[in-house]
């Protein structure tokens, strides 16, 4: 489980174009359940994401993974505990090394890297095996540098190397949104096979309303920093999503 | 002619151990670390205090290594602790190094003619080749390890490495320090080489060192029989003998530094126009063969 408690962040602080993206956030995720987070461009759920993930810092608050306070831990401890995928197949993976060395640092995550060979040989068929499972065809392609991959079969990378592992806290950074609708398909699929196979704790960004509907436990709409719908997934509708965003943007008109 | 190849081909070595640090930077770091100008002649100066002092010619040369990287360490030290940018935390290096440089031996050029050296003890070309070879085994090696894996993945996409829970920042110092350590290294056994150590030896040197590299990646582009480390190390060979023929057929030593820009230009822009210009000739060619059967077909139906 996760607890996140009294956030506060401001960016450009004391200047005139000071943003308060939250104050006094406070949120509770269960484990093993799929959290999305929605809301407008602004409403600060990357920011969230960044802030639980280490790369940006909070001006206060605290956050508790699993009864463990992590808010002081740097990005690459804190990174032990938390994998991540972003919307930029590109992040996940080392672009000019092969599938199969990025496999082997991603096995390597958390531990010490030393002067020892990376690529072990008693290692492939286990990576062999899990490349099957995303029935892309990667398995052959072993020895291809990652960069000579499709987006889809980056991103499919991305996530295999985030969740090998089995970290506690898995992030997903509107992870579909650069893929075409079957990829984006494909990779939501496999997202939440592994997720329940694993039982990883997830907290999903997304724009899309039913993804965000139809692969999590919980939805939670966020508006200027602040929580403005927090519900079941089986209690929501697409439509009523629409409402909301529709309503809230008349109201930022006026 | 002959000799002139050979000394081509010596000199080529030396900047083979220059090229395969300046990769480490400028292709692994994907960084232009300009340090390499102060470094070069740091480690030749280095090398003659010490073995001027009695230190063995040998044991000079590798603590050359030793105390060169330390140039990388404060360029790492400028561009992460202090933030400032790697080109002008390179250039700072590189113009602190000038004075150092120049106290080190109370003077801008040393005669090594009386002192040992590492080709004392045999052939050049041979103690050379026995020297780059073993570098690059090596340095491939090391690329071949976990640490030269995150290495490799610190230049191509840092948050990857803080995702595997390691620092960036180690990996950068790692790289920096290696580069000028093995430049230094170079600068020691050209002073050797030459028979002295001189201010203006790294003057246009890092030129060299990309010239070597950008040479060595238009081999035979798309195999891989040869590495990064072994294109480094023929680029620098290459290199050499070009500018070697330059000066046989009458060119003036004091031309060189614009021969070497131009070489550079010159493989750059094969690099980067020769797969377009080869596009078109290849169109152009389907267009006639296009032509050429349409004739063929029409006087075949005339019969």
């Amino acid at each position: 489980m996760l607890t996140i408690q009294g956030l506060s962040k401001k960016f450009y602080k004391s200047t005139e174009n000071e943003i308060e993206v939250f104050n006094n956030f406070n949120l509770y995720i269960e484990e093993n359940k799929c959290t999305a987070i929605i809301g407008p461009n602004g409403c600060g759920k990357s920011t969230l994401l960044n802030i639980l993930a280490g790369s940006i810092l909070p001006d206060s608050g605290r956050i508790i993974l699993n009864g463990e306070d992590i808010s002081n831990l740097s990005e690459e401890n804190r990174s032990r505990l938390i994998g991540r995928v972003y919307q930029d197949p590109s992040m996940g993976v080392s672009p000019s090394l092969t599938i199969l060395e990025n496999m082997s640092l991603a096995d390597k995550k958390g531990e010490k890297f030393t002067l020892r060979r990376l690529v072990k040989k008693n290692t492939i068929d286990k990576y062999v095996e899990i490349l099957k499972s995303l029935d892309l065809g990667l398995e052959h392609k072993l020895n291809t540098k990652v960069k000579y991959l499709s987006g889809g079969q980056r991103q499919s990378l991305s996530l295999i190397m985030a969740t090998m592992k089995h970290p506690d806290l898995l992030l997903l950074d509107e992870h579909t949104a650069a893929l075409d609708p079957k990829t984006s398909y494909i990779i939501m699929e496999k997202t939440k096979e592994l997720i329940d196979k694993y039982k990883i704790t997830t907290i999903m960004i997304s724009h899309n309303m039913k993804d965000a509907i139809r692969y999590s436990d919980r939805i939670i709409m966020l508006n200027k920093g602040k929580i403005v719908l927090d519900k079941p997934n089986k209690d929501t509708t697409e439509e009523e999503l629409i409402e909301i965003y529709r309503t809230k943007l008349f109201e930022q008109i006026a | 002619m002959n000799s002139l190849i050979i000394t081509s081909i010596e000199q080529g070595l030396i900047f083979a151990v220059l090229a395969m640090g300046i990769f480490i930077t400028y292709k692994i770091l994907d960084m232009a670390d300009l340090s390499v100008e102060g470094t070069f002649p740091f480690g030749a100066f280095i090398f003659a205090k010490l073995v001027s002092t009695g230190v063995n010619p040998f044991v000079s040369t590798i603590l050359a290594f030793g105390i060169g990287s330390l140039a990388g360490l404060m360029t790492a030290v400028l561009f992460i602790k202090l933030k400032i940018k790697p080109l002008l935390a390179g250039i700072l290096t590189m113009t602190t190094l000038y004075s150092i440089n120049l106290r080190i031996n109370g003077k801008s050029n040393i005669p090594l003619f009386n002192f040992e050296s590492v080709f004392d003890i045999g052939p050049a070309l041979l103690i050379l080749v026995v020297t780059v070879m073993a570098i690059k085994i090596t340095l491939d090696q090391f690329l071949k390890t976990e640490i030269g894996y995150l290495l490799i993945a610190t230049g191509d996409n840092e948050s990857l490495v803080k995702s595997l829970g390691a620092n960036s920042n180690k990996f950068k110092t790692i790289g920096l320090m290696l580069s000028n350590g093995l430049i230094a290294f170079s600068g020691a056994l050209m002073a050797q080489y030459q028979g002295f150590a001189d201010i203006s030896m790294g003057t246009g040197i890092i030129v060299i060192g990309l010239a070597s590299i950008i040479i060595g990646d238009t081999i035979k582009k798309d195999s891989s029989i040869f590495n990064s480390t072994t294109r480094a190390i023929l680029g620098a060979i290459i290199y050499k003998i070009i500018g070697g023929i330059a000066i046989d057929l009458g060119l003036s030593p004091n031309d060189l530094k614009a021969i070497s820009a131009i070489i550079v230009i010159i493989f750059i822009a094969y690099n980067n126009l020769a797969s377009d210009f080869l596009a078109s000739i290849k169109n152009k060619g389907e267009k006639k063969y296009a032509n050429n059967t349409r004739i063929i077909k029409k006087v075949l139906q005339k019969h």
